[in-house]
């Protein structure tokens, strides 16, 4: 490739720049590289700043090949691969830094700006909050100082001149750039992923229940999710979030179990509540909704068992409306496979809780509703205690939590109450989810947080299908209604944040947390999930219901171009020149039409000067020019203006070739320059 | 080209002639020879700042001789006095009273050599005569000789011993120029040609004193336009920004840049300034009235060059 650069040599000024604009990209992956990642690219960094100085020799060819590989041997000895995102922005961290360590000339340079650029990307690999995000835009605006430094040409540039332009540069891509990521066509799923690994860390509901794998969700502030209703929203006892539902019980631990398909009915249609649902990624693939859902919203789908299940794990935000029937009678007709399923216990399970749901059978003979009243019953007069830090439950669990502890969280009341139904020969399941929730008066949404995780049993009734019957409910009534903090109001063990204390330091904390997450609320559903849904939703708020890609592409080069004119006018109008007198308004149109035929005059040259210059080189041109610049001077400078010169100095202009012209005669003549 | 813009035949013909006799003894300077002659006609004072030997006498000699006037050399040195200059008073015995005898400012053409040789206080004699166009001897005030001309030299490259003049005195120089050496064909006509003593002793004069004094009133009417004086206020305004120079165009500076923009276009045969006079004469009037704030040695042409590309002709 030929240098495109007539002076491919590197400003020197524009290193430190550089430099730093790299760290400030780099320094972020710090926190999930190992250290000697991010030490090895500054010591490069520094490396090349010494050279430039002149206190350090510059690396030879041989040293570079040898640190190259060397990086790539040590990215290999600790990931043992170079594919995938961890190796790969290691490798990548460390290739910047000997980039810029063999910068040389002004192509070098360039280069290592645009990787700077693509560094700041990877960044988002790793967190796409908003703390990153300002912290990139800070690092963008470096990285775009440096590459205004790097074309201040050799005599430098004041900082403050280099700040301000790029500074300047991107509030012009501002608007460009909201336009682009609002209306460039959205495609469903994301463009790229993360392979699997990567998703460890994610909290929320586990795909199996057993003592504590609930409760340790209420440790976490993060938020589960966040919902806006179309309608009136539901009061706090109504506010059921389903997600997944467990039959298969061993005696310790609740799993989904391999359960036959249900018998087809038809859908609930009455009475429904549309809300949408803007999920945070916690890498597995239900979509918490309003118990029950009746409607599956696009790639997911509505399972037997009445919870969502989307085609992809959950890894980014997601955002869908979906409609739930709160009374719904959920499979009205069970088949006698789900019916064994919902019934079967492990033989030697829970001996005296077997015994004490046999009792509640022979009061109550067939009557099903009445052995749930009675269980529940049992609950609320038995001193249960409601608790975060149960005792532990080394032996038969059910049977030992129901007689002995009687202290448990929500996954023991479900687990034993459904244990205690099964022994009674009613079909029952565990459900998973969330209860509840906090409503945000500021973003007008209601945030659901992971503390917020619950669980209940549903037990099948003759005529009335899957019923929700909720055991925490007969324990801690509180808990349903206010909250599980309202629950916990006196217990040390609990996070302050869940707390109700009433004192004003307290009051503010939660008013400004409830701030912060309004502001992520919007963030989630402006920038990370915006997808296609979204995007249909904004364009039917403009007005444009059921725009595909064409009308997008057009409405984005409409938008673009009218941008692009505003910014093009601003440049015109500030540039303009002063309102002239029809002398200089001629004598502006001379310059412009000798400008294009490659004859700028310069400002302060006087007319007659320039028009020896224009005779000398161009002898084709010497009679109108001389002839119009005598007319001019004359009329501008001399006295008694005359007006016969005005006419004779229009056909002087004349006389000059036009615009039309001169492109006619270059077509005619190949007379390129 | 036009006779209904031009000056009378008679003032274009005038200075036609003057040129072409100056030419024919000073050899290869004719945009000297047009300066120093603008300088007079606007009743300007001349600084020529050169080497000796390159023509500055007999530039002066030629000018006074062709203008029919009378020339007066004063070589300045270190012990040159202020009586030397002016003149004193002596008792004469016979008439019983002091009697005048002017010095050699009495005259109409000075050539004050070597300027800078001098003390400040022979200097500012000199000075205060060529700004008053008057001298005061002993109580007595006497007018100089109308027109009254001082072309003065000094030598850049000399330091030891001189006395430079200090800004405010190079002020009352309307123009600065240099000469420079001959070319090459100059040079070789130098060479060849007569002794420039013989020469100058057979240069007549072309014009009369009236004449003269006529051609000095025409460039008073040299008509400067609106235009015209907006280019001027545009380059005094540039000069006085601040940050840019030590000092701006004082109020007389602009004075002399349009008075000598007036003479050169009467010199170029023109009834209006143009901006082309302007810049011509710019160089001249303005290189020993500016001196960059951030760069004090810039040669005068380059501060000038600097200062004409800033300003655009209207």
């Amino acid at each position: 490739m030929s240098a495109p650069f007539p002076e491919d040599r590197l400003p020197p000024h524009a290193l430190p720049a550089l430099a730093a604009a790299l760290f400030i990209a780099l320094a972020p992956h710090g926190w999930h590289q190992p250290p000697w990642v991010l030490s090895l690219a500054a010591l490069a960094l520094g490396w090349r700043l010494l050279v430039q100085t002149g206190r350090a020799p510059a690396p030879g060819r041989w040293l570079l090949g040898g640190l190259t590989l060397a990086a790539t041997g040590l990215v290999l000895a600790r990931y043992g691969t170079l594919a995938g995102r961890d190796p790969g922005v290691a490798l990548l961290v460390l290739m910047t830094g000997l980039k810029f360590l063999e910068t040389r000339r002004f192509r070098d340079a360039m280069l290592v700006v645009f990787l700077g650029y693509f560094v700041v990307i990877t960044n988002f690999f790793y967190s796409q909050e908003i703390p990153l995000a300002l912290y990139m835009v800070l690092a963008v605006f470096a990285t775009t100082a440096a590459l205004v430094r790097l074309n201040a040409g050799d005599g430098g540039q004041p900082w403050g001149e280099s700040l301000r332009l790029a500074g300047l540069l991107l509030a012009q891509a501002l608007p460009l750039m909201v336009i682009l990521f609002f209306l460039f066509p959205r495609i469903p799923g994301p463009l790229w992923s993360m392979p699997e690994e990567d998703q460890a860390a994610t909290t929320g509901l586990s795909d199996h229940m057993r003592p504590g794998s609930v409760s340790r969700l209420l440790q976490s502030e993060a938020p589960a999710f966040r919902v806006t209703f179309a309608g009136e929203m539901p009061g706090a006892a109504q506010r059921y979030w389903r997600g997944p539902v467990f039959w298969a019980y061993d005696g310790r631990t609740w799993r989904a179990g391999a359960v036959p398909p249900a018998l087809p009915a038809n859908p609930p249609q009455a009475d429904t509540l549309e809300h949408t649902v803007s999920l945070e990624p916690h890498g597995q693939r239900w979509l918490l909704a309003m118990d029950v859902p009746v409607s599956a919203p696009r790639d997911a789908r509505l399972t037997d068992d009445g919870y969502l299940v989307s085609r992809e794990r959950v890894r980014q935000v997601t955002r869908y409306s979906v409609r739930s029937h709160p009374g719904a009678a959920l499979e009205p007709l069970l088949s006698g496979a789900r019916r064994r399923a919902a019934l079967d216990l492990p033989g030697d399970a829970a001996p005296r809780a077997r015994t004490l749901a046999r009792a509640w059978r022979q009061v109550h003979g067939d009557d099903d509703a009445a052995v749930v009243q009675a269980a529940l019953g049992h609950f609320r007069q038995a001193p249960f205690i409601y608790t975060l830090s149960p005792p532990p439950l080394p032996r038969d669990a059910v049977d030992q939590f129901l007689f002995e502890t009687r202290a448990g969280f929500c996954e023991h009341y479900a687990g034993a109450f459904t244990v205690l139904m099964r022994a009674a020969g009613i079909p029952a399941r565990v459900v998973t989810g969330y209860q509840g929730g906090t409503f945000n008066q500021t973003g007008d949404y209601l945030l659901v947080r992971q503390s917020d995780a619950h669980a209940w049993t549903e037990v099948w009734l003759r005529g009335r299908g899957w019923t929700r019957v909720d055991p925490t409910g007969a324990v801690a009534p509180e808990r349903i209604e206010s909250g599980v903090g309202a629950a916990f109001s006196g217990d040390a063990t609990v996070p302050a944040f869940l707390r109700r204390g009433g004192d004003w330091f307290g009051d503010l904390r939660l008013q400004l947390g409830l701030w912060r997450d309004s502001l992520n609320y919007y963030w989630n559903g402006w920038v990370l999930a915006f997808g296609p849904e979204r995007q249909r939703e904004l364009l039917a708020r403009l007005g444009l219901d059921g725009a595909d890609w064409r009308a997008l592409v057009g409405l984005m080069t409409v938008a673009t171009g009218l941008v692009l004119t505003l910014f093009a006018g601003l440049f015109l109008w500030r540039n303009r020149l002063p309102v002239k007198d029809p002398l200089g308004r001629l004598q502006a149109r001379f310059d412009r039409r000798l400008a294009r035929l490659g004859l700028p005059r310069p400002p302060h040259e006087p007319l007659p000067d320039f028009a020896r210059r224009v005779g000398r080189e161009r002898p084709d041109l010497a009679g109108p020019v001389t002839g119009f610049a005598e007319e001019y001077t004359r009329l501008r400078y001399g006295p008694r203006p005359d007006p016969a010169r005005f006419a004779r100095l229009r056909g002087h202009l004349r006389g000059v070739p036009g615009r039309g012209r001169v492109l006619y005669r270059r077509i005619l003549h190949a007379q390129w320059r | 080209m036009n006779t209904a813009s031009s000056p009378p035949p008679s003032a274009a013909a005038l200075i036609d002639g003057i040129l072409d006799q100056l030419n024919a003894v000073v050899f290869g300077k004719e945009g000297a020879v047009r300066l120093a002659l603008t300088c007079l006609l606007a009743r300007g004072h001349l600084l020529v700042e050169d080497l000796p030997g390159v023509g500055k006498t007999t530039l002066a000699h030629a000018l006074a001789r062709t203008l029919g006037l009378r020339f007066q050399r004063i070589q300045f040195t270190s012990d040159l006095l202020p009586a030397d200059i002016l003149g004193l008073s002596m008792y004469n015995a016979g008439a019983q009273c002091f009697e005048f005898h002017p010095g050699p400012i009495f005259s109409q053409v000075i050539l004050a050599d070597e300027i800078n040789r001098a003390t400040p206080k022979s200097q500012s004699a000199l000075l205060e005569a060529m700004e008053e166009q008057q001298v005061t001897v002993e109580g007595t005030t006497r007018p100089l000789p109308d027109p009254f001309f001082v072309i003065a030299t000094q030598n850049p490259q000399e330091q030891i011993g001189t006395f430079p003049l200090p800004e405010s005195q190079l002020d009352r120089f309307l123009m600065r120029i240099h000469l420079g050496y001959p070319d090459h064909a100059a040079e070789r006509a130098l060479l060849q040609g007569r002794d420039r003593r013989e020469l100058l002793e057979d240069l007549s004069p072309r014009i009369t004193e009236t004449q003269l004094g006529d051609l000095q009133r025409d460039v008073l009417r040299v008509h400067v336009s609106e235009a015209l004086l907006d280019y001027l206020q545009a380059l005094i305004a540039h000069t006085r920004a601040p940050g840019r120079y030590q000092t701006g165009f004082s109020p007389r500076a602009g004075l002399a840049l349009m008075r000598a923009a007036q003479a050169r276009a009467l010199v170029d045969h023109r009834d209006h300034v143009r901006p082309g006079d302007v810049q011509a004469v710019l160089p001249a009037v303005g290189g020993h009235r500016l001196r960059p704030v951030e760069a004090p040695t810039l040669p005068a042409a380059e501060v000038i060059q600097a200062l004409v590309e800033a300003v655009p002709v209207p």
